[in-house]
């Protein structure tokens, strides 16, 4: 569905991204786990073309999309839900459930949808005449990943959704992930938390300053002596 | 239907109660000094609300608004001097013909500022940040720098011979148009992307909207009022000086949408009047006016920084706490005995469950 062919990626003379391949396929989860500042936003907003590769290809479903415009990808099928979640503070959670929806010009299908959010972050539904910006942090991220799937997307990329949340509310997003893949939406998702990210995933990418230094299977990869003491505090 | 109904009703109703104010300015029964300060308050009021537009409701700072309002003077004066008095003659010279003659001069008005907001706008717009906010800034001082070297339009002597239609029928027929337009636009799909843009550009950019395309319409259309704001200032006077579009008028205007309050239509429909009234209050200390301006935003800032409508509208907190203290009376009602009054009356919520 997905695929990066050796892409590398510059901010002005850093080199961010070194070569990087990976793939998504269809109905999979995939997760791209590595520390901070290893690369992982700056591959999202590669293949949501807000960075152009300096050098390699971003293919959706048999298309080049690198260098796309932002905007257009929505229409083909691909949704983020942005790192820092990126909610809209000035409008009610029910407004920002819209702008996701935006490209959609069915009442009925938004109005559907939206119950969909509503059922599967329950909160979501209490508050959604409150303004975003006086959410939780974990309001916040339910309304973003809620948000993202307004647009009906086939690829749905998430930019460490457990970011800062207390480990009940992480267990409540993991459990959205496996609920939204279970619905057969793919997804890409970007996690610090490998723990849980490895647990909720079929396959895993591991990224090093801008390089992937390893993949494999989800569990293959939580087993992994290396991974385990890098990554797992083992 | 019946909303189209609805709606011409008042759009006859608003027509006629202007034109009956305006038969009232006209026979002088109100002082020509109060008709002036009203009048000249009507057209802040179209400059304040257009400017809320791009820096209140899409978060875009634009420094230049006077430099638009100068291109839609020029632009329709030009026109008016060369063709509108002639044009209003032809058709009889009467009111009719002055009301023609003053609707073209302010599309013609309209149309070029918009034009040049959308020459400035799109390459400043194109990029995230504040551009805007400097391309605008070098926009106004350029236009004020050409107006001063064309002798077409008098140079730094100033433009006169401009016809002066001193109509107040006019100027807030234009006044209460923009506040429409803006309003509907701020309640739309369209204006619901602006906001999105003003919260969180790469956000909205990732739901689908085509920020830079949304951002130069917003641009376009805040500079083509301004443009039509300029448009009433021309024929107010009948003379027009490159001077008065100086940064100070752009910095005037964007006062009065922070003093207002960003992103607030009817702050800015006040700030728009209280700086037209405070100047003339202030008369004797014309030297001061930018220290009291200067002043009242500090005070601002410390007080109340949202603006005096701005943020969480002062208004709707207004109504939210009449609502809460009539629920709380109606909850009292309940414990007395006289449930059943409220049957009568279908539309009125049972008390009780108006707290659900
Ligand atoms: N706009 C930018 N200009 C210059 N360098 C940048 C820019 N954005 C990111 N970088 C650098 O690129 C590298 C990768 O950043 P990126 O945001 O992709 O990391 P990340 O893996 O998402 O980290 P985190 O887990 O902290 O979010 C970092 O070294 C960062 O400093
Ligand atoms: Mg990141």
């Amino acid at each position: 569905m997905l695929t990066l062919e050796n892409v590398s990626v510059n901010y002005g003379a850093i080199e961010a991204l070194c070569d990087i391949s990976m793939r998504v396929d269809q109905g999979e989860v995939v997760t791209l786990i590595g520390a901070n500042g290893a690369g992982k936003t700056t591959t999202l907003k590669t293949i949501t073309g807000l960075l152009e590769p300096r050098r390699g290809r971003v293919m959706f479903e048999g298309e080049e999309i690198g260098g796309k415009p932002t905007h257009k990808l929505v229409a083909r099928g691909i949704s983020m839900s942005p790192e820092g979640r990126g909610v809209f503070a000035n409008l009610t959670v029910r407004e920002n459930l819209q702008m996701g929806a935006y490209l959609n010009k069915n009442k009925r299908e938004i109005a559907d949808d939206m119950e969909r959010a509503f059922h599967m972050f329950p909160r979501l539904k209490e508050r959604q005449a409150q303004k975003a910006g006086t959410l939780s942090g974990g309001e916040q991220q339910m309304l973003a990943m809620g948000r993202a799937l307004m647009s009906r997307p086939r690829l749905l990329l998430l930019d460490e959704p457990s970011l800062g949340l207390a480990p009940l509310v992480v267990h409540t997003i993991f459990e959205a992930i496996d609920e939204i893949r279970s619905k057969g939406t793919t997804i890409l998702l970007v996690e610090q938390n490998a723990h849980a990210a490895l647990g909720h995933s079929d396959r895993a990418y591991v990224l090093e300053t801008g390089r992937i230094v390893m993949e494999g299977p989800s569990k293959q990869l939580a087993d992994d002596p290396r991974i385990k003491e890098a990554y797992l505090g083992e | 239907m019946s909303r189209y109904l609805r709606t011409l009703i008042i759009v006859l109703i608003v027509l006629g109660v202007l034109y009956g104010v305006d038969i009232v300015f006209h026979g002088r029964l109100i002082s020509p000094y109060f008709a002036r300060i009203a009048m000249l308050s009507g057209i802040a009021i179209t400059l304040a609300v257009s400017l809320n537009l791009i820096n209140g409701f899409t978060g875009q700072f634009s420094i230049g608004h006077a430099g638009f309002m100068a291109v839609g003077a020029y632009s329709s004066a030009y026109f008016s001097v060369n063709y509108g008095v002639r044009l209003a003659e032809s058709l009889g010279g009467g009111s009719l013909g002055w009301m023609v003659s003053l609707f073209l001069a302010t599309i013609v008005g309209a149309v070029c500022a918009g034009f040049a907001g959308l020459v400035v706008g799109v390459p400043s717009l194109r990029l995230k940040g504040d551009y805007l906010a400097i391309v605008t800034l070098g926009f106004g001082q350029i236009i004020v720098v050409f107006l001063n070297n064309i002798e077409a339009v008098g140079g730094a002597r100033g433009y006169s011979g401009i016809p002066i239609v001193k109509s107040f029928f006019w100027i807030f027929l234009i006044a209460i148009l923009t506040i429409v337009v803006v309003y509907n636009i701020v309640h739309s799909a369209f204006g619901r992307a602006l906001i999105s843009i003003r919260e969180d550009e790469l956000a909205a950019e990732a739901m689908g909207v085509n920020t830079t395309r949304y951002k130069v319409m917003a641009f376009v259309i805040s500079s083509a009022m301004a443009g039509a704001g300029g448009v009433l200032l021309a024929h107010f006077d009948g003379y027009l000086n490159p001077k008065s579009f100086e940064f100070i008028k752009s910095f005037e205007i964007l006062i009065m949408i922070i003093l207002g309050g960003l992103g607030s239509i009817v702050g800015s429909v006040l700030g728009a009047i209280v700086l037209t009234i405070l100047p003339e209050a202030l008369r004797g200390f014309a030297e001061y006016r930018m220290v009291i301006y200067s002043l009242l935003l500090i005070i601002l800032m410390i007080t109340r920084p949202q603006g005096l409508l701005g943020g969480n509208n002062a208004l709707k907190i207004w109504r939210a706490r009449r609502r809460a203290r009539s629920a709380a009376a109606k909850a009292q009602i309940v414990d007395a005995p006289a449930e059943s009054s409220s049957d009568r009356n279908p539309t009125e919520n049972p008390p009780g469950k108006e707290h659900a």
